[in-house]
């Protein structure tokens, strides 16, 4: 109630020595019973229910969670997940019987992807970035009913950190939009500490229930034990013509920032780039997005100020985020989401995969060669429009899977926001970026044109088949901002 | 053309065959010999032909032959004669196998360059005879595991053991004014331990190396180059020799230093090694 | 030119498993060429593969083989270099 719009005080109501609060009697949010808490939640037909992925490949919290909700007869959910692994082939049933309606994700691989492709979810498939996930959640666009937090501890007051527990997974930057949104916010954990539980990245108050389970997941599939740099002398290669790439930008000087992804070829930029910054004398100002050991390491040594971490990828991540103060959680909305002020604006360079790019360097990380869901953006989209310059690294040619084409099959990124493409033959500049193309004929780095390369490449390898899509529309590619760029079809089988 | 790096490339392995060309390296040395199992000599030919035939890599790709001593020389040589390669890597070199080579490749009428792949004691001690066996020898190339092996010398990586080999190699190289290059580190992870291997082997007069891990080839590179000021001052040697000369002057100094035929042409082998040689210098040495 | 005509005589194989190449099975054919094609780029270039193998056993002088290729990505150079050798392995006493 509005007290300061009463235009006479004497009109409120002021309470009796009888109506007096008594002292606090804190609800208790703890539950064992999974079955029990779904009814208890009052979940119904057509519900959207949410769920993070920091616990990755090894999540068992969504697969159980699901279940529960398919044994309770509970059908047309909207599964609002960060990203799907192939752990959750286990769902595939529950497309089939109508439990799962419609997905809303960043990222899917694995066998469940396979299946949606080849048609079998009733509803639709939204796939979106991770700044754009966080931005449909936080204005409402997404409304979620539940989330369920996977933990690797929490209170009994609903406390939740990821670097406490046995399962553990670092900071949970993908969850937080969720846990300020849903309507109702579940702590799902496998180690129900003392309180508090500190440093917490999701605190109590936003927290409805923890319900205890035997094990949220296993470590294998959590964490790698050490994400490591390629050996492929080709993947080197192109690692090392990317370090050449950054350096004729002119950016790579006192107090840049970096993001590069956790692939074979990512990694090795990384590494000449150390190399490059101790024989250089030259320290960033900080290093974002998923981390690895590899840039704490970096860190360690002084050679970035901060790291903005959204996902740890590996144990040393984890353990790095735990100690020093440097190592910064950063939630899903501060690292990309587009209608607030985010990390990925302030990037001079990421380094980024792809599956296939196109002639207008549109790029293709969504589903794979033949066609399948297999991928999705992550940040690709967020880093690629917020950085100065978007790199993106590939090979030419490997196994015959052929990188370059007229059209990607699924519109990912679009090719407004990709800057360079290098490969182990050529290093091709957006013709949009006449500022780089400047640049690198000013450092007598040689470029080629994105379309002579396809023909290069389509002179050694034939041309690919297009492959065999039915004309039905299963989902969208949705760009951060919320607009469509690209339809995805069902795959002929 | 000096070869700072020559890379290995196994025969049977389509994938390395496919991206051999951009991996940073002088030239290429396809190997026929001992990346290739004895059951696979054959379908290791084929393939070959068929990568060259097909992709024209630019760049200088020489092939590794299995011996004279082998069943393998003779047929090697039959299917690779057509080939556009700059040449042929003999290994476990005598004068016999030289001679042999010599032999066929006059026989064919062919114009490979050729490199000696000396990697026992006789071919150490015969060395400069086997660099007299050819018109086409381009370079004498020391294999260190083998020699060592039968020399009954312990293989370390401070590499005392092949220290004699080594300028033995050099001498008969440098006697004939062709390459001499070193055996390649085994180590393919100790980036530390090659740099200071191909320092020491570029000190004792090395004048390029074979290397077996594509990650070996810059800092090999990179060793074997010359820098800056050693290129700035190659080109005031070559400058002050060409002003003397057309003085009519038979000796000169610079910078207070007097400038004799050692010192313009270790000018000039700089220069060769930076790619800033020009055919006019070929007769400042005369 | 001489057209040859060779005859695959016992069952051979060439090439391998590993990624960018292709293993190739040969054997007597019943009087035509007969492909078996498992690719990991079946979808894109499953066509264009079997066509590389054909024609190569035919400009090697066979028309009756059974073949069983097991492809990895590998390029046509690749292929064709494995169907010489396996033809040359077959015909071989």
């Amino acid at each position: 109630m509005n007290y300061l719009s009463s235009t006479d005080l004497r009109t409120v109501k002021v309470l009796e020595q009888a109506e007096f609060p008594s002292k606090v009697n804190a609800r208790n949010k703890v539950v064992e019973d999974t079955a029990k808490l779904i009814k208890e939640l009052g979940i119904k037909d057509n519900a959207v229910l949410s769920f993070h992925h920091h616990l990755r490949n090894g999540d068992y919290v969504l697969n159980t969670i699901m279940k529960e909700v398919q044994r309770q007869g509970i059908k047309g959910i909207t599964l609002v997940a960060s990203s799907l692994f192939p752990i959750h082939a286990e769902m595939i049933p529950l497309l089939e019987d109508g439990t799962i309606e419609n997905i809303v994700t960043s990222y899917i691989s694995g066998d469940l992807g396979r299946a949606i492709s080849y048609g079998k979810l009733k509803g639709k498939i939204i796939m979106q970035s991770h700044g754009g996930r966080a931005r449909s959640i936080l204005n409402g666009e997404i409304e979620i009913d539940v989330a369920f937090i996977a933990s690797p501890s929490a209170d009994a007051h609903g406390n939740i950190s990821g670097v406490n527990g046995h399962n553990t997974c670092g900071t949970l930057g993908y969850a937080i939009a969720d846990s300020l949104k849903a309507k109702k916010v579940v702590a799902v954990t496998d180690a129900l500490v003392e309180y508090p539980n500190y440093p917490a990245d999701i605190t109590e108050d936003y927290v409805d229930y923890v319900l205890v389970i035997d094990c949220i997941g296993r470590k294998e599939g959590i964490v790698s034990g050490t994400t490591r740099v390629t050996r492929d002398p080709v993947g080197l290669k192109i690692a090392k013509d990317t370090l050449k790439v950054m350096e004729a930008t002119g950016l790579l000087k006192e107090g840049f920032s970096y993001q590069s992804g956790a692939g074979g070829i990512s990694l090795a930029v990384t590494a000449f780039l150390k190399e490059y910054m101790i024989e250089n004398n030259i320290k960033g100002s900080f290093a974002s997005g998923g981390i690895t050991g590899h840039l704490t390491q970096m860190l360690e040594e002084g050679l970035f100020s901060a790291l903005f971490d959204v996902q740890c990828f590996d144990l040393e991540s984890i353990e790095s985020l735990k100690r020093n103060p440097n190592h910064i959680r950063m939630s899903a909305s501060q690292y990309g989401n587009p209608e607030v002020s985010a990390v990925v604006d302030k990037l001079d360079f990421v380094i980024l995969g792809a599956t296939e790019i196109d002639v207008n360097f549109n790029v293709n990380v969504t589903s794979g060669a033949d066609g399948v869901l297999m991928g999705g953006s992550g940040g690709h989209q967020d880093t690629a429009a917020g950085s100065k310059v978007s790199i993106i690294v590939s090979k030419l040619f490997s196994s015959r899977i052929p990188v370059i084409k007229d059209r990607v099959d699924v519109i990912t990124t679009p090719g407004t926001t990709v800057d360079v493409l290098v490969t182990e033959r050529g290093i091709c500049v957006n013709p949009l970026r006449t500022d780089l193309i400047e640049a690198f004929k000013e450092a007598k780095l040689e470029i080629v044109d994105i379309k002579e390369l396809k023909e290069y490449s389509e002179s050694i390898m034939g041309k690919a088949k297009p492959i065999e899509k039915t004309d039905r529309i299963i989902g969208l590619s949705q760009y951060r901002d919320g607009s469509i760029i690209d339809y995805i079809y069902e795959v002929k089988r | 053309m000096n070869y700072r790096t020559l890379l290995f490339i196994p025969g049977n392995n389509p994938g390395m065959l496919q991206s051999s060309d951009i991996l940073g390296a002088d030239g290429i040395i396809i190997d026929l010999e001992d990346a290739v199992a004895l059951t696979e000599k054959d379908a290791a030919r084929i393939l070959v032909r068929e990568y060259l035939l097909t992709f024209k890599p630019e760049g200088n790709y020489f092939i590794r032959i299995n011996p004279l001593d082998s069943p393998y020389f003779y047929d090697d040589l039959e299917a690779i004669k057509d080939l556009d390669i700059t040449g042929l890597v003999l290994p476990k070199a005598s004068v016999e196998s030289m001679a042999a080579l010599e032999d066929y490749l006059d026989k064919n009428d062919l114009d490979f360059e050729v490199i000696a792949l000396i990697e026992n004691a006789m071919g150490l001690e015969t060395a400069l005879d086997i660099v007299r066996a050819s018109k086409r020898i381009v370079g004498l190339f020391l294999g260190a595991e083998d020699l060592t092996l039968d020399l009954g010398a312990k293989r370390t990586k401070e590499s005392k053991e092949i220290e004699y080999a080594r300028s033995k190699i050099i001498a008969a190289a440098k006697a004939a004014g062709i390459q001499a290059l070193d055996t390649p580190f085994t180590d393919t992870d100790d980036l530390e331990g090659l740099k200071i291997d191909t320092r020491n082997a570029k000190d004792l007069g090395m004048t390029g190396k074979t290397v077996i891990s594509p990650r070996h080839v810059d800092i090999i590179n990179q060793v074997f180059t010359p820098t800056q000021k050693e290129i700035d001052y190659a080109l005031r040697v070559v400058e002050g020799v060409k002003g003397a000369k057309e003085k009519g002057l038979g000796a000169f100094s610079l910078e207070g230093k007097m400038i004799d035929a050692p010192i313009i042409k270790r000018a000039l082998n700089v220069l060769k090694t930076s790619g800033d040689y020009k055919e006019e210098y070929d007769e400042l040495l005369e | 030119m001489v057209e040859r005509k060779l005859e695959i005589k016992k069952m051979a194989t060439a090439g391998s498993l590993e990624s960018n190449d292709i293993l190739i099975m040969i054997s007597k054919g019943e009087g035509k060429i007969d492909i078996e094609l498992e690719s990991v780029v079946e979808k894109q270039f499953g066509e264009d593969i079997k066509k590389v193998i054909h024609d190569t056993l035919v400009e090697e002088g066979i028309t009756d083989a059974k073949v069983i290729a097991k492809d990895k990505g590998a390029l046509d150079f690749t292929i064709r270099a494995r169907v010489r050798a396996c033809v040359k392995r077959g015909v071989e006493n």
